[in-house]
């Protein structure tokens, strides 16, 4: 009896098998044709309904749109959280089974996908359809040897944010120094307030912290992009002065406890509890500050902003650290490069004027913004940016992958007080140097 | 169906390929060739996205004077201590549940709950309790009058003892039920005769349950040894091995190379050199703790 059951359980088990398999040759013709003739085009975004919900919702809009101009294209959609979606390209790209459009970042992140030719050109949109609607800049960060390859969506600028409730409780005003920022820091902690949230286990957060430090000390000169470009060495003056200006900061207490082991999300939550006065980040938060319906209106009321102070009366304070966030790629070896293309192209055009005022963020297509009735801060934010004097690509955006990742262990190093700043930029000179 | 049918069965080769077959394909698929393929990647310089080139041995000879996948090995190794020395704890919990106190299979009941949630999920609730401001853990210990309690994760000399907390109160529940299981399955006549004898509980549980189990309690240390060399989930999760590596570890390690720095060929060297590791310490385990007499009851 024993056996004829095992036999049973084998050739359901063979069965499901054969099952299994047909299902996945199914999938591969639905990718390039299906019954009606209709083509799909494969898309995968980072912009989860959880934690993007405004974005989620544009997309969303737009695609239906598309569908609805091109019946013969439909769009496949997969949404994953950042962290996660950077985890599947990769897996993806090692199998060569990239989405036919997909989300990437710039520079050093794209380049090891450009030089495995996983990227497809995106010359000719640019100069046909998309001519002259990006903003000067953003299309040259995604840009390998004078090819574009991927799309900018957004352009941010990274401000830090502040409590005005609590800065009117202890009479502070915005500061125009780093040293009026001392006294503020000195002000909150001496009242049992949080001065600054910092989620450093995401050290790109940190990093920002120190590249502005870097741009105020380093004068006119972009002496941090000229260290990642071999133009200079990251042993100048200023870059290690900028470090040794970190320790200052965090041995003054002016960062939350603990800020190593927080996440970047985690040092929001505390700003947005209002559990700290300061918060420096991109203007991808923006809406959360402005439009999120979800957030409490008495607490937008209350952020306000202001650029990164000079240093000992050095430094533009109209120079900044931002540049674009994510774009579109278009991959190379896609079945439907046309279609892939051409989605492309309509999806920016109609995601700069929504990203404005359905978003709430800043794209990196131009947008005239005149006839639009939207939150002052945006406004500000949006002349801020038209005045910038320089903008600083994110150092862990510019590095490769490789020296990126030293940078980041780095800055929780710095922070941490676990090395001096003198061993911070040999290191980093070192790993820059062997590339 | 009698003892004859089953020698019938044995018998006969096709059937014996038929069963061990799919569990065979399944293992060769899924893991004997990932392995010779993760050996042969950490031959190569590659980025994971283009070309290989073939560096023979270089990305093995790296890693052997590389002091943070040492020291990320030493931390795996810690671990590894860590949970042998908790089987301890756990053998005690179980030996008491299994003496028929009240409200046992209640107690059971919650030592499993652990082993119930997804790891992402334990990750999460222990990041709250150690939040360095509105953390359980250091409002309790600022309530008792602590003025400056640690930051349990962002500390390089703690976070590693930091994170071995839950994941060790991860297993307990399995281990615990492993446990439970095999002091269930002493026959009661021998306890019986030990208690006309005039033993104790504690010389009962020592000198009689414990040895009885003992082939048990060597699988668990090997299975724990094993599971902590390779453990990476609520260390990706928490810390992601920082802060600057002090929590780092092999696999952990491993992923970070082949994943945020883009380092494949590299990051598949070592995970190579964990499988290598862990095989040498398995085998050392098992000549270790291997019995020559069977035990019968």
């Amino acid at each position: 009896m024993k056996l004829k059951k095992a036999i049973t359980i084998m050739v359901v088990f063979l069965v499901s098998v054969v099952i299994l398999a047909a299902c996945g040759g199914d999938d591969e013709d639905k990718e390039s044709e299906s019954a009606s003739g209709a083509k799909t085009v494969k898309f995968m975004h980072l912009w989860p309904e959880g934690s993007s919900a405004q974005h989620h919702k544009v997309v969303n809009e737009i695609i239906a749109d598309f569908e609805k101009e091109n019946p013969d294209i439909k769009i496949d959609l997969e949404v994953l959280s950042n962290e996660q979606y950077k985890d599947k390209i990769k897996v993806l790209s090692t199998s060569d089974e990239l989405p036919d459009v997909g989300m990437t970042w710039a520079a050093g992140y794209m380049e090891p996908y450009v030089k495995g030719n996983m990227y497809a050109p995106l010359d000719d949109i640019v100069e046909s359809d998309l001519s002259d609607s990006f903003v000067s800049g953003t299309t040259e960060a995604f840009s390998v040897d004078d090819t574009t390859y991927g799309l900018p969506l957004e352009l941010n600028i990274s401000t830090i944010f502040y409590n005005k409730k609590i800065f009117d409780e202890y009479g502070l005003e915005e500061p125009q120094t780093l040293d009026e920022l001392k006294e503020i820091v000195t002000t909150l902690n001496e009242n049992g307030v949080n001065p600054i949230a910092l989620g450093n286990r995401d050290a790109w957060t940190g990093s920002m912290w120190y590249m502005y430090l870097a741009n105020r000390l380093g004068g006119d000169e972009d002496v941090l992009t000229k260290a990642i470009e071999r133009e200079g060495s990251f042993e100048d003056p200023a870059l290690v002065q900028a470090a040794d200006e970190v320790q200052k900061l965090v041995n003054e207490d002016s960062f939350v406890q603990g800020f190593n082991g927080l996440a970047d999300e985690e040092a929001k939550s505390m700003f947005m509890g209002e559990q700290a006065a300061m918060y420096l980040i991109a203007t991808w938060d923006l809406p959360n500050f402005t439009t999120n319906e979800d957030i409490p209106q008495e607490f937008r009321d209350s952020v306000g902003y202001f650029k990164f102070p000079s240093v000992d009366g050095m430094g533009d304070t109209n120079s900044y650290v931002g540049g674009p966030g994510v774009g579109l790629f278009v991959s190379e070896n896609s079945d439907v490069k046309e279609e892939a293309k051409a989605f492309t192209s309509y999806f920016v055009q109609q995601w700069g004027e929504r990203a404005v005022t359905d978003v709430g963020i800043i794209p990196a297509t131009k947008v005239n913004v005149d006839s639009l009735d939207l939150p002052q801060m945006y406004v500000d934010v949006l002349n801020d940016l038209n005045s910038a004097t320089n903008i600083t690509l994110y150092a862990d955006v510019q590095m490769s992958a490789d020296v990126a990742q030293v940078h980041l262990d780095m800055i929780q190093a710095l922070f941490g007080g676990e090395i001096t700043p003198e061993e911070f930029a040999k290191t980093q000179e070192d790993a820059l140097a062997a590339e | 169906m009698g003892l004859c049918d089953m020698n019938k069965v044995m018998s006969n080769k096709w059937i014996i390929f038929l069963y061990t077959f799919p569990a065979l394909l399944l293992i060769v698929v899924l893991i004997v060739i990932p392995l010779i393929l993760s050996g042969y990647f950490g031959l190569m310089d590659w980025d994971g996205i283009g070309a290989m080139e073939f560096i023979g041995l270089n990305n093995y000879i790296a890693a052997l004077q590389d002091s943070k996948f040492w020291e990320s090995t030493l931390h795996s190794f810690l671990l590894a201590l860590f949970s042998a020395i908790s089987l301890i704890g756990y053998l005690a919990v179980a030996l008491i549940l299994a003496s028929k106190i009240k409200g046992a299979n209640l107690l059971r009941k919650i030592y499993l709950i652990p082993m119930l949630l997804s790891s992402v999920a334990i990750a999460q609730l222990w990041i709250k309790i150690y939040n360095p401001s509105n953390g359980m853990l250091n409002s309790i210990l600022m309530w008792f009058g602590i003025d400056n309690p640690p930051a349990w994760l962002a500390d390089p000399s703690i976070v590693l003892y930091a994170i071995f907390i839950p994941i060790i109160w991860q297993y307990a529940g399995f281990y615990i039920l492993i446990y439970y299981a095999a002091l269930k399955n002493i026959p009661e006549s021998l306890i019986e005769a030990a208690k006309i004898d005039g033993a104790t509980p504690l010389q009962i549980a020592l000198k009689i349950k414990v040895p009885l189990i003992m082939n048990v309690f060597k699988v668990t240390i090997v299975l724990s040894i094993v599971g902590s060399l390779k453990y990476f989930d609520l260390i990706y999760v928490m810390t992601s091995g920082g802060p600057n590596g002090a929590s780092e570890v092999m696999a952990s390690y491993m992923y970070k190379l082949a994943f945020s720095s883009y380092n494949f060929g590299y990051g598949s060297a070592i995970g190579f050199l964990l499988l290598i590791i862990t095989l040498i310490v398995t085998v050392i385990i098992q000549k270790l703790t291997a019995s020559k007499d069977e035990i019968q009851y």
